[in-house]
């Protein structure tokens, strides 16, 4: 499997990253050297293995529901570019 | 040319946990913007998601009570996209292998017969916060105490041909997760939301385009909704057109649906395995016991209101078809009195009157032990059934009890015989 440079400005673009186009070839080139690599990976047989989504053979922890953190509002709105009341504020999105 | 409408219907309930899916802020109702958002909600660098285990136990009560298949493995992806309200640019998902699997619901027809809807899966994820358009002139405000509340997305089988069984399949799914005590159900603060898949083919044809409606927060939005969207299509094809896929919101002020441009670009989620979380593993020891705590379901009701009480099919399904309508009936039940009576009472003169000025029946204005004591007195003679229906008005209007209303309004019927002579 092999991408062009168009398939990689789509993806750039639903990453919200912004790729020159004299960065495209190069990006183009690497991302596709990564990719041949996964097809090294799928040419061994791993039919007798069972599918892991992770890489720790362990599973998820869960926790008690119970009410543990405390209102750090102002703390978190000190470092936002813009607030309002209570709420932050960002350029508006039109539904 | 006849059409057939396919529909199928995804529904996202707010669990009625504590705390939120990954994290220990409240998921509280009604807080001041932004004060139950935690750095984990934030999304900031650096914090670990950590799954709540009353929101993976009311997965299973779901699973459990619709008989589906249990993924006692189940996975956490990421799902992709850009917006406002989420800050971490991914939403925390399963997509590969949920942990609810297929399972089915009957739906009670029109014509008195049911239908069997089967349910894809049904998913745990993490909600988004909530975008306010109109607060500020030229900004988007955001308020994250929304962000990371648990949900279970229930998706249905293509299987309902109409919107009246859509609506009766909403209901159904509406009922049975309050019957598990597992959402409040509430539409208007958003605990219980339907988006609605919809697409019309030439009869005997295949599949045909679905547009998929979203905001629809009320079971009279969703027929109007789905209506309005099947004219819409077949309108289409009738000019030869072809149908969209694409999202489209509901708008019940202009009664009409149209295209949510904004999300066209954004159906590419990328879903992956989220790394931050391992594996959901679901042993039977735990099954098992949610299994052996899992309370009467509507059917089971159903079933018990027909045999041990003897009371119709027509009406056990009416009954059952609200827990808290079955809670207020069983109350009066319980104190002995008589079922169909109390049946006819329950569905008739107080259904009508709770629909009449529309509060739910937890909050009406009659309790329950005050509508058996009408109903005593209809059976112990004290009053005709026509009176009664007199004293209810009093009762609901006046909130006085129902002898204080017979005394003071002189309504006794004469029964005694020897009275009755002696007023000779």
């Amino acid at each position: 499997m092999s991408l062009d440079k168009k398939q990689v400005k789509e993806i750039a673009y639903l990453a919200r990253l912004s790729i020159e186009d004299v960065e495209l070839e190069q990006s183009t080139s690497e991302l596709n050297n990564i990719l041949s690599l996964m097809d090294d990976l799928n040419e061994i047989d791993t039919g007798d293995v069972e599918p892991m989504a992770h890489p720790l053979h362990m599973s998820q922890r869960l926790r008690d529901d119970e009410v543990t953190e405390e209102n750090l509002a102002e703390e978190f709105q000190a470092i936002a570019p813009k607030i309002g009341k209570s709420h932050f504020l960002v350029p508006t999105v039109i539904e | 040319m006849t059409w057939e409408t396919v529909i199928g219907l995804e529904i996202h309930t707010q669990l009625k946990t504590k705390s939120k899916i990954f994290s220990g802020a409240s998921t509280e109702f009604g807080a001041k913007a932004n004060t139950q958002a935690c750095a984990v909600d934030l999304g900031f660098p650096g914090v670990l998601p950590v799954l709540n285990k009353e929101a993976v136990r009311m997965a299973l009560r779901f699973g459990l009570a619709v008989n589906a298949t249990i993924n006692k493995h189940s996975i956490f992806a990421r799902k992709n996209y850009f917006y406002p309200d989420l800050p971490k640019g991914y939403q925390i998902s399963q997509f590969e292998i949920p942990i609810v699997g297929n399972g089915a619901i009957d739906i009670p027809l029109d014509n008195g017969e049911k239908k069997m809807v089967g349910i894809t899966r049904a998913h745990l994820e993490e909600d988004a916060g909530k975008s306010i358009h109109d607060l500020y002139d030229d900004y988007t405000a955001i308020d994250l105490n929304r962000a990371g509340t648990p949900l279970l997305e229930i998706v249905s089988d293509p299987d309902m041909s109409n919107a009246k069984e859509a609506v009766a399949y909403a209901k159904k799914i509406h009922a049975l997760v309050q019957y598990i005590d597992i959402c409040d159900g509430n539409m208007q603060e958003g605990s219980f939301r339907c988006d609605a898949n919809v697409s019309v083919r030439r009869a005997g044809e295949g599949l045909g385009t679905r547009a998929e409606i979203k905001n629809i927060n009320s079971f009279k939005f969703l027929e109007k909704a789905i209506n309005l969207e099947v004219e819409r299509q077949i309108d289409i094809l009738e000019d030869g057109g072809s149908v969209a896929q694409e999202t489209r919101l509901y708008d019940s002020i202009k009664n009409e649906t149209r295209s949510m441009r904004s999300k066209e670009e954004a159906n590419d989620y990328r879903y992956f395995p989220d790394p931050d979380l391992l594996p959901v593993v679901i042993d039977d020891e735990l099954l098992k016991e949610i299994k052996d705590r899992l309370p009467e379901l509507p059917t089971e009701k159903k079933a018990r209101f027909i045999d041990k009480l003897g009371l119709s099919e027509y009406d056990a399904e009416n009954l059952t078809s609200q827990k808290a309508m079955a809670d207020y009936y069983e109350i009066i039940i319980d104190k002995g009195a008589d079922v169909k009576l109390s049946a006819n009472w329950v569905m008739g003169e107080l259904s009508a009157s709770l629909n009449k000025n529309q509060i739910d029946i937890q909050d009406s204005p009659i309790s329950a032990s005050e509508l058996f004591n009408l109903i005593s007195r209809i059976t112990d003679n004290t009053i005709s059934g026509k009176i009664a229906k007199d004293v209810f008005r009093l009762m609901w209007d006046e909130k006085r009890s129902v002898d204080e209303i017979i005394k003071d309004q002189g309504l006794e019927q004469m029964t005694d015989v020897g009275a009755l002579e002696s007023s000779h």
